[in-house]
């Protein structure tokens, strides 16, 4: 289980445009770098990452090799109703990993 | 006073300042207060520093049973905000057991081998690291304050030589770069002054997260010499010589630089 | 009259400010890149709406903080479909690619990259409309002094 930190507000009034930022351990292995004998280490990179509210979709993204070790994410959702939001990263190497918070969304 | 006498007393003087060099010279400046903007600005954002998830990884650890015993850190320690707050600011300490100063990392290791009765971790080990920043997280603001037992004396002294010492194929010592040339640049960077304030730390050259002893090792291979082992006694006197030229700057764990 | 020395100080001094260097012929990877996103708005992407925020000279090409914003309402009808940034000197021209929609509230991303060297980046949108806006920015890359092997 990679380390996360994710910051949402705990809470929201509806219709407001919250900012999500998302961290995840992960380091990215290009493809490009020497290892100590010389050869290039193989690609190892996180690929996907979704987010969902509710179980609809707020937020994709596809990453590639030049996104920096240990991937910051940071984007916008509407605040709609309270419930769970889920963070998905998926990539090489069979990687996947998903978290959630919860969001109180009231007046 | 005699002539002879006044002289000496002169150059004793001169010596002094210039042994004490950058710390009593003026401003003292954190390696932060050398990097671009954004970096500063990566530093003092927890949500997206990431020095943060070795932080989370090390709070686990606190809690984490090991060892004989089956005791975690809290078990004894409780919790970390209070027990551990100002101890990285007194780190290298004088240890008794062995006669010579310990560092934060090894402090940790001689309580899992004593107390928990488990394997010491490895050094530069994601656990040990973890640990390691954690623990001086909780010093994060608070000044340095290197103790004045007069038996790490000898040590300290050690260490100032290892850092004015010249060494390598390119023949140089620290102080040449991080006291006679600090604040200038090299290579488009600018030379830090080697102030220890945010260890372990996250450094973007390393994509990853490391100790002290990593970038020493670094500097050492910089100067094309052979680096002393994880762990050697070198590491410590100098460490113990550094923070005490730190003394009074903030603690900044976790740090980024570049 | 100013003597030579002080001219060129002048100019070394402005060298280092003026960081928009005019266009030029941006390598085929980038422009196939660039392609493939636009699809059949690759004809005429326009430069507009679409802003790359990134500082023009960085310490080190490991981490460079980014953020795209595109101007947009964000509603149902009128909304940033995806949003691309692309580099020219990378061994790889994609660095990230993020679907949008009206949940997102706001086209905006940030993130931090990775550049080999000294690069230009190019940002595009796609709009709900079909249209495609971009940005570009010049970024210097210096490296750390003692690079570990």
């Amino acid at each position: 289980m990679a380390r996360v930190l994710i910051t949402v507000p705990r809470t929201a009034r509806p219709g407001e445009v919250v900012e999500i930022r998302t961290l995840i351990q992960h380091p990215m292995e290009t493809g490009y770098r020497p290892g100590a004998s010389g050869e290039l280490l193989p690609r190892g990179i996180v690929r996907r990452f979704v987010c969902t509210w509710n179980g609809e979709e707020v937020f994709r993204a596809e990453l590639f090799p030049a996104v920096a070790a240990n991937p910051f994410l940071s984007f916008t959702a509407v605040a709609t109703e309270s419930g769970t939001l889920a963070f998905t990263w998926a990539g090489d190497n069979g990687f996947a990993q998903t978290e959630t918070r919860t969001i109180t969304v009231a007046p | 006073m005699t002539a002879p006498q006044r002289r000496r007393l002169l150059v004793a003087a001169a010596a002094t300042a210039l042994a004490v060099g950058v710390a009593a010279a003026g401003e003292r400046r954190s390696g932060s207060d050398d990097m671009a903007p954004e970096t500063r600005a990566m530093q003092r954002d927890d949500t997206a520093n990431p020095g943060m998830l070795w932080v989370q990884e090390g709070e686990a650890l606190w809690d984490r049973p090991a060892g004989r015993a089956g005791t975690a850190c809290s078990g004894c320690h409780g919790a970390a905000a209070a027990s551990m707050r100002g101890v990285a600011a007194r780190h290298p300490a004088y240890d008794a057991a062995s006669g010579r100063p310990v560092d934060l990392a090894g402090r940790i290791n001689q309580y899992r081998e004593a107390r928990q009765g488990a394997e010491p971790f490895a050094p530069e080990s994601q656990e040990l690291l973890a640990l390691t920043t954690f623990v001086a997280h909780q010093s994060r603001g608070m000044p340095i304050a290197t103790s004045d037992d007069p038996r790490l004396a000898p040590f300290r002294e050690r260490g100032r030589r290892l850092f004015e010492e010249r060494r390598g194929q390119l023949d140089l010592s620290c102080a040449q770069c991080h006291e006679d040339n600090a604040g200038r640049r090299l290579a488009g960077s600018v030379i830090p002054q080697g102030h220890p304030t945010g260890y372990p730390l996250y450094r973007l050259e390393w994509q990853d997260l490391g100790s002290l002893q990593r970038r020493l090792r670094g500097c050492m291979a910089g100067v094309r010499s052979e680096p002393y082992t994880y762990g050697a006694a070198e590491y410590i006197d100098l460490e113990l010589f550094l923070m005490s030229r730190a003394d009074g700057m903030p603690i900044e764990t976790p740090a980024v630089r570049p | 009259m100013p003597s030579r020395r002080e001219v060129l100080g002048a100019g070394a001094g402005l060298a280092a400010v003026v960081t928009v260097r005019p266009a030029r012929a941006t390598p085929e990877r980038l422009e196939a890149a660039i392609r493939e996103f636009a699809g059949e708005a690759a004809a005429e992407i326009r430069a507009g709406r679409v802003r790359i925020e990134v500082p023009p000279l960085v310490e080190n090409g490991n981490a460079v903080p980014v953020t795209v914003n595109v101007e947009s309402p964000m509603t149902a009808t009128d909304f940033v479909r995806a949003i691309a940034l692309f580099n020219e000197r990378n061994p790889q021209p994609n660095v990230v690619t993020a679907r949008l929609g009206p949940r997102a509230g706001r086209a905006r991303i940030a993130t931090r990259i990775r550049l080999a060297t000294s690069q230009k980046l190019v940002a595009l949108a796609e709009m709900s409309g079909g249209s495609v806006r971009s940005d570009s920015a010049e970024v210097v890359v210096t490296l750390a002094a003692c690079v570990e092997g």
